[in-house]
């Protein structure tokens, strides 16, 4: 069984909620305690019915002002797939949680209510997925109740939507009428639609084609931790451990170490319980070399003729997300794989609105939640891929050194 | 052509090897609480896959309260030999004698809040700056919104309204003096995933996880084992019943259920099939509709 990672994004009132309630409870994964929760208090909140939105709303903080103010995790299941959602808010402060909720998403699900058609909000959750790379984007166009089902109505958002989407980077898009109030088009298919021959929502999560989405191609390998066993019979192992981040090594291969870039080839791939003849993204394994080589975290193992660009100059799309504004010429810590780093913001080549996606050259204040692109130096080399072609290679975290907090997310060009 | 796709379950696993070794790698004194129920035997079990052939280079902390299931304690001993782990062990016992918690009183006294004194003492005195925890997001609302690094202040409290954004894998485990972390491996299983995996992987389980008979009494809709720490009010019948536990907890407050189940498939066959989940039979759960909210920010696990 696959695992599909996705993300939703909707304005504050545009049933999103409603609608991951609605493909929990169709798809059975409510268990009867969380239905009793729920019936106790929508009767004590005086709703008349079950509100499926308070399946999601978790804190306490979020009841209280009605509103998602986090990332949520939602787990189902079908016989066909896994399903890990990241349910993200969609009002103006929270788009750092969208960036975040959708960077380790496969598909991300945009909600537009079919009475107010494309809105800001439309453009900012396409503009980031598009910015995230992520590989399939779902428009459901919401409450079609509420516009009596009608086809030119739907047909007239899609249309607009795809103006919308020609000005980004989108791949795959797909266009669903549905109603999550009443289950139209989410599992089981509508009655009131039957001008929409598509498939529903739950039949393209469960079969929209995911092993596409790994870089198969590059090898890239940071290594994590090094892994030395203190007894006499392991005596001379030396096993490097990590996640593959991208592309296939096997046993024999000749390999190169970064930054030394001291060559040797893959004795063994090591697991605990078998030794592998080759590993693959996203498996965590342990690769042991021929050569004695100086090894430490923080460095990468690449196949000997495929290698990732290396520089202490990067070119890249940033969203800040610290409570203090981007300081020019500020210094922070870079993380890049398992490697930090650090560095200092050289220069904001513009701020863009993610309203609008123009582009403001003139524009070097960048506070929270805003989207620009900029020219940072590291201290040490980084190895890396763009993002587009690498996710994980590809991206950055920035890290307040007074605070220690996260302050930005960046996508290396 | 080979297919280079990844199951659910390795992908999981991958993941949390992943977090694993990342936690290993970014803190000094990390530590692994162990409470002998499925989720922290899986996280165990994978921590030995993360560094073989090397020792797990951090001790395994179990809270005890006093109230455990004997078969716990057991099997955490086999359990712990097994892997060739270090153990610590935190009594509740202790705090209430050096009078750092009181106990409470009446026929539903339960040592479960008091474990967050113990737990934060024990990581105080060890001074473990990093506690991976086997808690999971489909547990419990708080839960969902928990990240995989979860930053403690030097209270050891948590604040859901200011966590650090966790991108890609990228996890920022940097702190100042005297604040720590809480780190979940798991966060991304679901109650199958890991009974799935424990079957994948062969992992030994303790035996109250299987059918077997016991004597209960019916207490606040749950099925509570009769032990030295409940005992039956007036109007409470103990009676023998064939039971098994969903989770394991403190005798006082983990109810049983009914089941025959006594095999590892029977176990799964019967979750697939059941309406209610694993902490609709936990009692600390059910005292308020926040409870975990209030307990996580208290410092619980």
């Amino acid at each position: 069984m696959e695992l599909l990672r996705f993300s939703t994004a909707g304005s504050v009132d545009d049933g999103k909620s409603t609608l991951i309630g609605r493909l929990l409870y169709d798809s059975k994964s409510i268990f009867q305690d969380q239905l009793d929760a729920l019936e106790a208090y929508s009767n004590q909140k005086g709703y008349g019915v079950v509100d499926l939105a308070l399946l999601t709303d978790g804190l306490r903080a979020e009841r209280e002002q009605g509103i998602t103010i986090d990332v949520a995790y939602r787990y189902f299941a079908t016989p066909k797939r896994k399903f890990i959602i990241a349910d993200t808010p969609g009002h103006i402060q929270y788009t750092r949680n969208m960036v975040t909720g959708s960077s380790n998403s496969n598909l991300s699900l945009i909600l537009i209510d079919a009475r107010n058609g494309i809105v800001e909000q439309t453009n900012r959750h396409s503009f980031i997925a598009s910015l995230l790379n992520i590989a399939h984007l779902v428009v459901c166009v919401n409450k079609m109740d509420l516009v009596g089902y009608d086809e030119n109505k739907f047909n007239e958002i899609v249309d607009g939507y795809k103006v919308l989407a020609s000005k980004l980077d989108i791949k795959d898009v797909t266009f669903i009428p549905i109603s999550a109030l009443n289950g139209d088009n989410v599992v089981d298919r509508s009655t009131n639609m039957s001008w929409y021959n598509g498939p529903t929502l739950m039949y393209l999560l469960e079969h929209v084609h995911l092993s596409s989405d790994i870089n198969h191609i590059d090898g890239r390998f940071p290594v994590q931790y090094v892994i030395r066993p203190k007894e006499d019979r392991y005596h001379d192992y030396r096993g490097y451990a990590g996640r593959v981040a991208s592309g296939i090594f096997r046993v024999g291969d000749k390999v190169m170490v970064l930054p030394s870039g001291f060559t040797s080839t893959i004795k063994s791939i090591d697991s605990y319980d078998k030794t592998m003849e080759e590993c693959f993204a996203p498996q965590s394994v342990t690769i042991v070399l021929n050569d004695d080589i100086d090894i430490s975290r923080g460095d990468m193992i690449v196949r000997e003729n495929n290698v990732p660009q290396s520089s202490q100059d990067l070119e890249m799309m940033m969203c800040w997300f610290g409570d203090t504004p981007m300081q020019p010429n500020g210094r922070y810590i870079l993380r890049h794989t398992t490697k930090e780093s650090k560095c200092v913001i050289k220069d904001i080549r513009y701020r863009i609105d993610v309203n609008t996606y123009h582009r403001n050259e003139e524009e070097k204040q960048i506070k929270m939640n805003d989207i620009c692109r900029v020219h940072v130096r590291t201290q040490v080399p980084i190895f890396f891929d763009s993002y587009r072609k690498n996710r994980i290679t590809g991206s950055v975290i920035l890290i307040d050194e007074a605070t220690n907090n996260t302050v930005a997310a960046g996508m290396i060009m | 052509m080979q297919l280079y796709n990844l199951d659910h379950l390795r992908d999981l696993e991958a993941e949390s090897i992943y977090i694993i070794r990342e936690t290993a790698a970014q803190f000094e004194r990390p530590a692994l609480l162990f409470s002998g129920g499925k989720d922290s035997i899986v996280m165990s079990h994978m921590a030995r896959k993360a560094f073989y052939p090397a020792k797990i280079p951090f001790p395994c902390v179990h809270i005890d309260t006093g109230h455990n299931f004997p078969e716990t304690i057991e099997y955490r001993d086999m359990w712990m030999k097994e892997i060739g782990a270090n153990l610590i062990v935190g009594h509740v016992q202790d705090s209430i004698d050096t009078g750092r918690v009181k106990e409470e009183k009446g026929p539903n006294a339960s040592r479960n809040a008091l474990q967050t004194v113990t737990l934060l003492d024990t990581i105080a005195a060890n001074k473990f700056d990093a506690c991976m925890g086997g808690a999971r997001r489909d547990e419990e609302k708080a839960r969902a919104k928990e990240r995989i690094f979860s930053h403690r202040d030097e209270f050891g409290q948590w604040d859901p309204k200011n966590q650090r954004p966790e991108l890609w894998m990228l996890l920022n485990g940097k702190k100042s003096v005297g604040e720590n972390f809480r780190v979940f491996p798991i966060s991304n299983w679901t109650e199958m995933d890991v009974w799935m995996y424990i079957v994948a992987e062969n992992i030994p389980i303790p035996s109250i996880y299987f059918s077997h008979q016991r004597e209960v009494i019916d207490r606040d809709g749950m099925m509570l084992a009769t032990s030295d720490f409940i005992i039956p009010g007036p109007n409470e019948m103990p009676r023998k019943e064939i039971v098994r536990y969903r989770t394991v907890g403190d005798m006082t407050c983990t109810g049983a259920v009914f089941s025959t189940a006594s095999t590892l498939q029977e176990v799964i066959d019967e979750i697939s099939a059941s309406r209610t989940t694993e902490r609709g039979t936990r009692s600390d759960d059910k005292r308020s509709e926040a409870a975990m909210e209030d307990r996580k920010k208290a410092g619980y696990f």
